[in-house]
């Protein structure tokens, strides 16, 4: 992938520059290219420094986060993640695994819905498809605003208020559109001779979907998962509207109580959450970079 | 199997419509069990809540109680509602300044480094980390943190010789653009859907261009810019409709109330506090729901037609 760019611009050196290439020019432009990397490093490092900083003030006593630009903290102060783990009613810990619970349980709902409203969207014939393409796209630029007071009365009425069952019950219905969209438009990508075989061969449509499309469909799949992860987890919206017990808060809802009821008290303590909270979504980045880079790329996904 | 499709294929001449019907139908079935998931999504959580949502803006209803019908009140309702206006200009400064500059800022960083850079990918990379994380809550109590009378801005610029004790996050006047700065920070993933644009350019392109002496600048307004256009315009189509639903950072770092003095209450914050505050005014809260459908779609739209003066789809 790296490489890849290299060609859009390789020639053009030894084209133009390289005519009237002497010992200046070169030197000149290894300077350039130098100069080039400082100001990107630059750049970096301050884009980068408000979370690095947070990470440092999470090992620091109060007294030493306070107009401290320094990022190693001498000594490192553990006692600020044991203290944040218990500052609240349950340890944090526990706000974390309901997090997790939610964005598991998510990532299925999306993987199986959205991949099985692909499939008919993409490769099965029935009366108003068209329209109903038309919908989910329609769907995709609706703003959640205006769905979510209707919404909460249901979820109201039917009693799951302070339970998890209105963040993942609408994930088994394929109701991020996005991730359908990028599913049919991946699907499309598949050459229909694999299905054309397989119904030749007398398979039925569950296996067409099952042991055709979706082995094949992998990267897409491993997109959704990543994508879903890291909304899910970051998701406060939703979580802060219909989680309001205690047992039932995830890590971003309780993060947010900390902050609003320490004002100002016990930053460090803070920070060593805030910081817990966003590890699971830097692992996924990790090991997930290559899908994450292609599906924004390829998707605009964010 | 196999031969039941042979013996279908035989038969075919003798009744052309029957076998394609039945064919037809238990794919049509087959269709009916894969959507159905889509289909109950459709009816419980998108369709059935849209007209909801139109039929309860037009009603007073507090969650419990009855709902009573009020016509147009709750429409008639905005236009002297002072909070509503202030969100509106808000939201508008919060969009108008936040969606441009950070699309500038992504085209720029993928120009540079679309130039052949080492260790373009380890770039890529840290530049998108912001990205990754500037949804979260954490990000945003770092971000009052960060832009408090103690922070890390105020002895940054301390440097400089600028002593300031102003609490950016504190003031009317700063706190908005503090969000503001918190969206183009998130500048990252819009700069790897430019990168992967602008790897779709053919270098003879440029070849052509540079010896017909066009300076670096030119190269870019005559040839990049316009091969990007779509995508420029697919972003800024989804960045308006996105950043006018921010809700989180602007929750967070006000402390849930969008201030200091309204001045970072954002139209979803907005809408937040009119339905799930204390008023519960689920009935205005729709019709807020529905005036920001409108505004958005508008904006859509204008943005659809003043593409045609820079878009470029031909090739």
């Amino acid at each position: 992938m790296t490489t890849s760019t290299n060609p859009v611009v390789a020639p053009r050196p030894s084209g133009v520059a390289g005519i009237r290439a002497s010992g200046t020019t070169a030197a000149r432009s290894r300077a350039m290219a130098v100069l080039k990397h400082v100001l990107l490093i630059l750049f970096g490092v301050g884009m980068v420094f408000p979370l690095l900083w947070m990470v440092s003030s999470s090992l620091k006593p109060d007294d030493q986060i306070f107009r401290n630009l320094n990022l190693i903290p001498i000594p490192p102060r553990w006692q600020n993640y044991v203290d944040g783990w218990t500052a609240q009613y349950y340890s944090f810990g526990h706000y974390m695994v309901n997090s997790l619970v939610i964005t598991l349980a998510t990532i299925v709902g999306n993987l199986v819905s959205c991949s099985m409203a692909a499939y008919g969207f993409t490769r099965l014939q029935w009366r108003g498809r068209q329209m109903a393409f038309g919908y989910m796209l329609m769907t995709l630029m609706l703003p959640i605003y205006v769905l979510i007071v209707p919404q909460y009365i249901m979820w109201a009425k039917l009693g799951f208020i302070n339970s998890f069952v209105p963040l993942i019950l609408p994930k088994f219905l394929a109701t991020d559109a996005f991730f359908v969209f990028l599913m049919v438009q991946f699907f499309r990508g598949l050459p229909r001779e694999l299905d054309e075989a397989a119904k030749v061969d007398g398979a039925s449509y569950a296996r067409i979907y099952f042991q055709v499309l979706m082995p094949n469909a992998l990267p897409a799949l491993a997109t959704t998962a990543i994508f879903t992860f890291i909304w899910t987890w970051n998701d406060f919206f939703n979580q802060l509207l219909y989680l309001t017990k205690p047992a039932n808060l995830t890590a971003a809802v309780a993060l947010r109580n900390f902050a609003d009821a320490t004002s100002g008290i016990s930053w460090g303590p803070l920070f060593a959450m805030s910081t817990l909270s966003l590890i699971p979504v830097f692992i996924v980045f990790l090991f997930g970079q290559r899908y994450l880079v292609e599906g924004v790329a390829t998707t605009g996904l964010k | 199997m196999a031969i039941t499709i042979a013996d279908r294929r035989a038969r075919a001449p003798r009744e052309p419509r029957r076998p394609a019907t039945v064919q037809a139908r238990r794919e049509a079935r087959a269709a009916h069990l894969f959507m159905l998931p889509w289909f109950l999504g459709v009816i419980i959580i998108s369709l059935g809540p849209i007209v909801a949502s139109a039929v309860l803006s037009f009603m007073k209803y507090r969650l419990v109680g009855s709902a009573t019908w009020v016509g147009l009140d709750n429409y008639a309702r905005m236009f002297s509602d002072e909070r509503l206006a202030q969100s509106l200009k808000v939201t508008f400064v919060y969009v108008l300044f936040g969606v441009p500059l950070t699309l500038a800022l992504a085209l720029l960083l993928a120009v540079v480094l679309n130039r052949g850079v080492a260790g373009l990918s380890i770039y890529r990379s840290v530049y998108y980390l912001p990205s990754l994380f500037g949804g979260s809550v954490a990000v945003g109590v770092l971000w009052r943190q960060v832009f408090g009378a103690d922070g890390i801005v105020n002895t940054f610029l301390g440097w400089f010789g600028i002593e300031s004790t102003k609490s950016w996050v504190g003031s009317p006047d700063s706190a908005l653009w503090t969000l503001i700065i918190l969206h183009v920070w998130t500048f990252g993933s819009s700069m790897i859907i430019f990168l992967a644009g602008l790897r779709q350019i053919p270098a003879e392109l440029y070849e052509a261009a540079s010896l017909d002496g066009a300076s670096a600048w030119q190269q870019f307004t005559r040839v990049t810019f316009p091969i990007l256009t779509p995508i420029v315009f697919f972003n800024l189509v989804m960045g308006v409709i996105n950043s006018f639903q921010n809700f989180a950072q602007a929750f967070v770092v006000s402390g849930g109330s969008g201030g200091p003095t309204d001045s970072t209450l954002v139209y979803a914050l907005y809408l937040y506090q009119q339905a799930f505050g204390p008023t519960r005014d689920m009935g205005y809260a729709s019709a807020l729901g529905w005036l920001l459908v409108f505004i958005v779609g508008g904006l859509t739209a204008v943005n659809f037609a003043l593409s045609r003066r820079w878009v470029h789809y031909d090739n």
